[in-house]
């Protein structure tokens, strides 16, 4: 990683090792990763990216571990669509599905946990760890398995079946009985007395970098420009501030020319305290206790919620809180429109875009990105209840008058 | 001694409250602010905690009580996502 400097406050710019440490210790501020970009302006290039292989490590210039390492399951480089019939619908003629819901694990952790669990692999840990309700089990079981390390992943016991063995498959789900305070208390507790790579802990700083490839990408298969607008679902914030990162980068590289996209964040009303702070015109948020059928989006107190709202600021952005009876409709719509079946993040997402579309926020021919981060598969007692396929006997007459409305002669 | 960094986030009149200051005063633990920012009806507070763990545990209690939102620095490790 020759173009790491080390890791750096973003509250008091204090400079530290590239260790695996994540708070400042004089401010408790986050650390970051800070990169030489001099040097990476020598390396890089638009050839050197589109030779390298089909997945986030492409950009392995603008990433904090070596590639010749890389615990590499196939994440990133995701199909970016055409979204001609959701746009049709919308009234937007330039919009773009990202849909992350590709990934290996079926959602973007696979690019965060990628990057984590390398560097947890050259800090030399022998244990992967992480706690999860969701998405994240999923990808640190993966790739836990196929860096061969000992894994270890947390989920509340009384978890539903399906997340269980949605996780449980990869052979390293430990089931804790308990509150979810208690898991968080055990899992805090297990980091502070092993020597383990917790990967949104002390892997957290490397591991959020990953995400930064999903703005490269979309720059890459917009034909290296960044999009007017991007809309994006936003549980801590993490996501949403790199990939404006990721975006900016590079635009400060040359890569692509400047960067004047409107960053747009997508919450559920039932945990929107990021949204709510954007639309009150408080730089803060402040913390609620998540109530929303979005369990991906669940977090009541956003890490990254301040410099989200920062870069709607920045960029002159704004924020949806989706009404939770929306959420299944912007589901519906997508799967209807597109083919594409998106948890319910995914709803939250395309039901923001359907209001910014219809408020004139989002002009009808500027060029739109929507990030899908997880496949619908994985949430689908959100819907369950709105389903409902006609049932026929097994005779054409049947056909005919359930699903035809007509009576066959 | 045991210490915890922990985020108190304010809102309205909390902000006028000397919140701070009483849980130094009432509870026996140490109060260190690391980093702050407080705007005219709200405003947070990121500080350092120490003291043994009860005493801790009952000054935050006492602060949860007066309404202001107390959150780990080190953010919840359970991820939803």
């Amino acid at each position: 990683m020759p173009h790491v400097q080390g890791l750096r406050c973003k509250e008091c710019g204090r400079d530290y090792p590239a260790d695996p440490i994540y708070v400042c210790e004089y401010c408790f501020g986050p650390l970051e990763v800070a990169y030489d970009y001099d040097s990476i302006q020598k390396s890089i290039s638009r050839e050197k990216i589109k030779e390298g292989p089909l997945t986030l490590w492409r950009y392995d210039d603008l990433l904090p571990v070596d590639r010749e390492n890389a615990v590499d399951i196939g994440a990133g480089m995701t199909p970016l669509v055409r979204a001609k019939n959701l746009g049709k619908e919308l009234g937007l003629n330039n919009l773009w599905i990202k849909n992350d819901a590709a990934n290996p694990t079926h959602s973007f952790k696979d690019r965060v946990v990628s990057v984590a669990t390398t560097k947890a692999l050259e800090f030399e840990f022998e244990t992967i760890a992480c706690a999860s309700t969701g998405n994240l089990a999923g990808a640190t079981a993966a790739h836990g398995n196929k860096a061969q390390m000992d894994t270890v992943v947390f989920l509340p016991h009384n978890l539903e079946k399906g997340k269980i063995i949605g996780a449980a498959i990869f052979g390293n789900v430990v089931l804790v009985r308990g509150s979810y305070d208690d898991v968080n208390r055990l899992c805090s507790e297990l980091g502070d007395n092993r020597r383990w790579a917790f990967v949104n802990i002390n892997m957290r700083p490397y591991y959020s970098e990953g995400s930064k490839s999903l703005g490269y990408e979309i720059a890459e298969q917009l034909g290296w420009q960044a999009p007017k607008h991007v809309v994006v679902p936003v549980a801590s914030g993490s996501l949403f501030t790199k990939v404006w990162k990721g975006l900016n980068e590079f635009g400060k590289l040359g890569i692509i020319d400047n960067v004047d996209t409107r960053m747009h964040i997508a919450q559920p009303d039932g945990c929107s305290p990021v949204a709510r702070a954007v639309i009150d015109g408080q730089s803060h948020p402040r913390p609620v206790i998540a109530d929303t059928i979005a369990k991906s989006l669940a977090i009541g107190t956003p890490a990254d919620g301040i410099y989200s709202v920062s870069i709607t600021k920045e960029s002159d952005g704004s924020a949806t809180a989706v009404p939770e009876d929306e959420i299944g409709a912007g589901m519906r719509l997508l799967a209807e429109t597109e083919g594409i079946f998106a948890e319910t993040a995914g709803g939250v997402v395309i039901s923001t875009l359907k209001r910014l579309a219809e408020q004139g926020v989002i002009g009808p021919d500027e060029e739109t990105v929507a990030l899908i981060t997880g496949s619908g598969l994985k949430t689908l007692e959100a819907v369950e209840d709105k389903i409902d396929p006609p049932v026929i006997d097994a005779t054409v007459e049947s056909f005919d008058e359930v699903v035809m409305g007509t009576v066959s002669s | 001694m045991p210490e915890r960094r922990v985020k108190f986030t304010f809102e309205g009149e909390q902000v006028k409250e000397p919140v701070i200051y009483r849980l130094g005063k009432d509870f026996p633990v140490i109060t260190n602010i690391r980093r702050a920012q407080v705007e005219g009806n709200s405003g947070w507070v990121v500080l350092e905690l120490e003291g043994d763990l009860d005493s801790i545990n009952a000054g935050l209690a006492w602060v949860r009580d007066q309404g202001v939102e107390v959150t780990p620095v080190d953010g919840e490790v359970l991820a939803g996502d």
